[in-house]
């Protein structure tokens, strides 16, 4: 794969992240210099399986333009995900040296979705398996239902959050590392039900993710027992930087109401509602407090040593996105190390078994829901600095796994997501 | 960084005691007593506090390096290392005046460590790099660094000093290393993030805890396979909850303790029957465990509630908590 015949001119300053093979990481190497300058005599010794095997991995993007805000947000950095990737390439090549696997990311950015979706097939007519997507909705089904790919590729979404991936439009051989919206409402919603606080105002904005974030939360205080008071879509076109303190407070206004809660994917102007509300009450959603895959403040269960391993390499912090494609990669390299196999069926089956498990620095071990192919996974509450809580929350029961509290549950789902037998 | 040791007398509520114990203190005898000392590295506040087990009560809490995690003697009980995470090194106590005498080179981040038979090799694992580092006590040299896999923690030797066994959090596997030559031998994949190995005293078999796959894997250290795997059940405690972490096992190879974490309970495992018999309440999150000279009593260290509980070990009940500092981790008794 040393050709890129597909990428468009405005990917350039992407293009500079493509095919990566990594070396010793600077944190590593730090360690050495130390360790040689403590003892001179010091050795490295090093047992290497003799047989060495690859597995290729294409990272696959298709590159979204940013709309306006508002709000001056800080915007995702362009290499979320793949940073991510690159990361857990790493992990999963300091086993592959005892395992004998040399794990390869090829990664491929593109600005439409034909580019994506011929690359993908390339990749699969070149004998590969497994391709790491951030990519829309539209383009994963595309991909997925694409008769060509979807016989021999194992596809992880790891940006999507469309609860209509895991539901009505689940494909197989399509999984999901990243959390779907019904997963991060739920657990939002079981938080503030152990809070007592029952009663929300649901403010949102006029994007269609909005309105699907906004759908999420509906259903999970019908699933939860919450109340919501009153739906309100603002209509702002002044400069609310300069307003918020007058035009939220009106817009807020209403009875009493426990905590308002925002449905404003992009950030157009929900960093604005906490503290202007009409009533003096929190925030959450996609503002305020936020449930999220992942947060730079979580550290139990080893997670400073993968946060650690994330800000030495990408010299940021580690977001959902880097995380879900992290999860995707250290995914295949369970596989791999536990099956031995080459075989893409195998692989597959064994993905979707009982037997798979995913340590992740969540205090649980992970594993795909076998009717959508939904990696379970707690759901992180955070406010800007501090992991506030982490759902499910104690007392949310349920017969398989608790975890199963989060999204939508086996008897919802409508889809028919055939998962392999062993 | 410079690493202070000092002594603080706590827990002293009468003016006779607080002398008796500063006299001692100041003289170089912080530890008067005769009975055995229960050390416990408190990895949020920088100290060991010092425990007498007779009458079960906190004698003194030392400052030591940043995040203190693993903590073991050496053989004759003269010296206590300590692994000083977030210092990048470990230190090493003089047990009888309480002072730190020496900060070992390390390596990066080391979490826990174990000494070799032949009490002068040290095998520390570096848990931010991949790392196993062996350092030469006596010289206080590194003498070897051997690559193992991501997220290194447990360490064990076997008692005929010949096998290294290290754990990989993240590549989820045990890698033999062979002490003479530092060469790394074998691997044996676990199940989710092995935690903590522990021979048994005739060295035939191996006990490693997997602490999100719930289990703890018996290996045979003759053809390093898995021999049995033990889960764990507790009545009203969700599975996922129960994370085993430390192990100890009884000279005799009768009982294995382990400890399972969040799930606020050590286990109790009659080896000969290959069965779960006791599950015992401890404290909030317990991480680590060790018994006393006689194997009378059991102490647990109780992350989250920030005490040890002290077991009685013939009637496999639990006799006291004690209160120490913010996160205890490692346990280690003088005897």
């Amino acid at each position: 794969m040393n050709k890129h015949p597909f990428i468009a001119t405005p990917c350039l300053t992407l293009w500079i992240k493509l095919v990566f093979a990594l070396g010793l990481r600077p944190r590593m190497c730090l360690c050495l210099g130390l360790g040689l300058g403590l003892a001179l005599s010091t050795q490295i010794t090093n047992a290497a399986p003799s047989v060495q095997r690859d597995v290729p991995v294409l990272f696959l993007e298709h590159v979204q333009e940013r709309p306006p805000t508002l709000s001056n947000i800080r915007s995702a950095p362009e290499s979320s995900g793949l940073d991510g990737a690159n990361v857990a390439i790493a992990d999963n090549n300091t086993t592959g040296r005892f395992t004998g696997e040399h794990y390869q990311l090829t990664a491929k950015l593109f600005d439409d979705s034909d580019g994506a979706i011929a690359a993908a097939r390339v990749w699969i007519d070149s004998g590969n398996t497994f391709i790491v997507a951030k990519l829309p909705a539209a383009t994963l089904l595309t991909l997925s239902r694409d008769e060509h790919i979807a016989k021999h590729a194992i596809i992880f979404n790891v940006s999507a959050k469309d609860d209509v991936l895991r539901n009505e439009q689940c494909q197989p051989r399509l999984l999901h590392t990243i959390p779907s919206r019904a997963m991060l409402t739920d657990g939002l919603a079981q938080f503030l039900m152990s809070k007592r606080w029952k009663k929300w105002l649901l403010l949102r904005g006029q994007r269609e993710e909005d309105k699907l974030f906004s759908a999420a939360l509906k259903r999970s205080a019908k699933r939860f027992g919450a109340n919501i008071i009153d739906e309100r879509e603002w209509q702002f076109n002044s400069d609310l930087r300069r307003s918020a303190q007058n035009e939220i407070k009106l817009f807020s206004q209403s009875k009493d109401y426990d905590v308002t809660l925002i449905a404003d994917e992009i950030g157009d102007i929900g960093e604005y509602i906490p503290y202007n509300t009409w009533l003096p009450r929190p925030a959450a959603g996609t503002q305020g407090l936020t449930p999220t895959g992942w947060h730079w403040s979580i550290e139990q269960w080893g997670a400073a040593q993968l946060q650690n391993r994330f800000t030495d390499y990408a010299k940021r912090d580690m977001n959902d996105v880097d995380y879900a494609a992290w999860l995707a990669v250290r995914a295949i390299g369970e596989a791999i190390t536990r099956t031995k196999s080459n075989d893409d069926t195998t692989l597959y089956q064994y993905l979707l078994s009982d037997n798979f498990q995913l340590s992740a620095f969540k205090g649980r071990r992970l594993n795909f829901r076998k009717w959508n192919g939904q990696l379970r996974q707690p759901i992180p509450l955070v406010q800007p600095n501090a992991l506030i809580s982490q759902s499910p929350q104690e007392g949310y029961l349920h017969p398989h796994s608790e975890m199963d509290t989060l999204g939508y549950d086996r008897p919802e789902v409508s889809c028919a997501f055939e998962a392999p037998t062993l | 960084m410079t690493i202070k040791s000092a002594i603080r007398v706590i827990g002293s509520s009468t003016p006779l005691n607080f002398i008796g114990v500063f006299l001692g203190a100041s003289i170089g005898f912080a530890t008067p007593s005769l009975a055995e000392q229960v050390y416990v590295s408190n990895e949020k506040d920088n100290t060991l506090s010092v425990i007498d087990l007779d009458t079960l009560t906190v004698t003194a809490t030392i400052e030591v390096g940043l995040r203190p995690r693993g903590i073991t003697f050496n053989k004759d009980f003269s010296q206590l290392y300590i692994c000083a995470s977030d210092s990048d090194s470990v230190q090493v106590l003089d047990v009888k005046t309480q002072k730190i005498i020496a900060n070992l080179p390390s390596g990066v981040d080391p979490e826990q460590f174990a000494l070799h038979p032949n009490n002068k090799d040290l095998y520390i694992s570096n848990e931010d790099n991949a790392i196993v580092t062996v350092v030469d006590t006596v010289k206080r040299e590194v003498i070897s660094q051997i690559d193992v896999g991501l997220e290194p923690e447990g360490m064990a030797i076997s008692p005929d000093g010949k096998w290294v066994v290290n754990t990989s959090e993240t590549s989820n596997m045990l890698h033999w290393i062979d002490s003479d030559s530092h060469e790394l031998i074998d691997n044996t994949l676990v199940d989710q993030r092995p935690r903590h190995v522990e021979f048994s005293d005739d060295g035939k078999t191996l006990w490693a805890s997997s602490e999100i796959g719930g289990t703890v894997s018996v290996i045979d250290v003759a053809n390093r396979t898995i021999s049995h795997v033990y889960t764990f059940k507790i009545p009203g405690v969700y599975k996922d909850k129960i994370q085993p972490v430390g192990i100890t096992l009884t000279h005799d190879n009768r009982f294995a303790f382990v400890a399972l974490g969040p799930a606020n309970h050590v286990a109790v495992i009659d080896i000969a029957q290959q069965k779960v018999i006791k599950y015992l309440l401890v404290g909030r999150r317990v991480w680590h465990l060790a018994l006393n000279g006689d194997e009378t009593r059991l102490i647990s260290s109780n992350g989250i509630s920030g005490d040890v509980s002290i077991i009685d070990v013939k009637s496999l009940t639990v006799l006291k908590s004690i209160k120490v500092g913010r996160f205890p981790w490692g346990v280690a008794v003088k005897p």
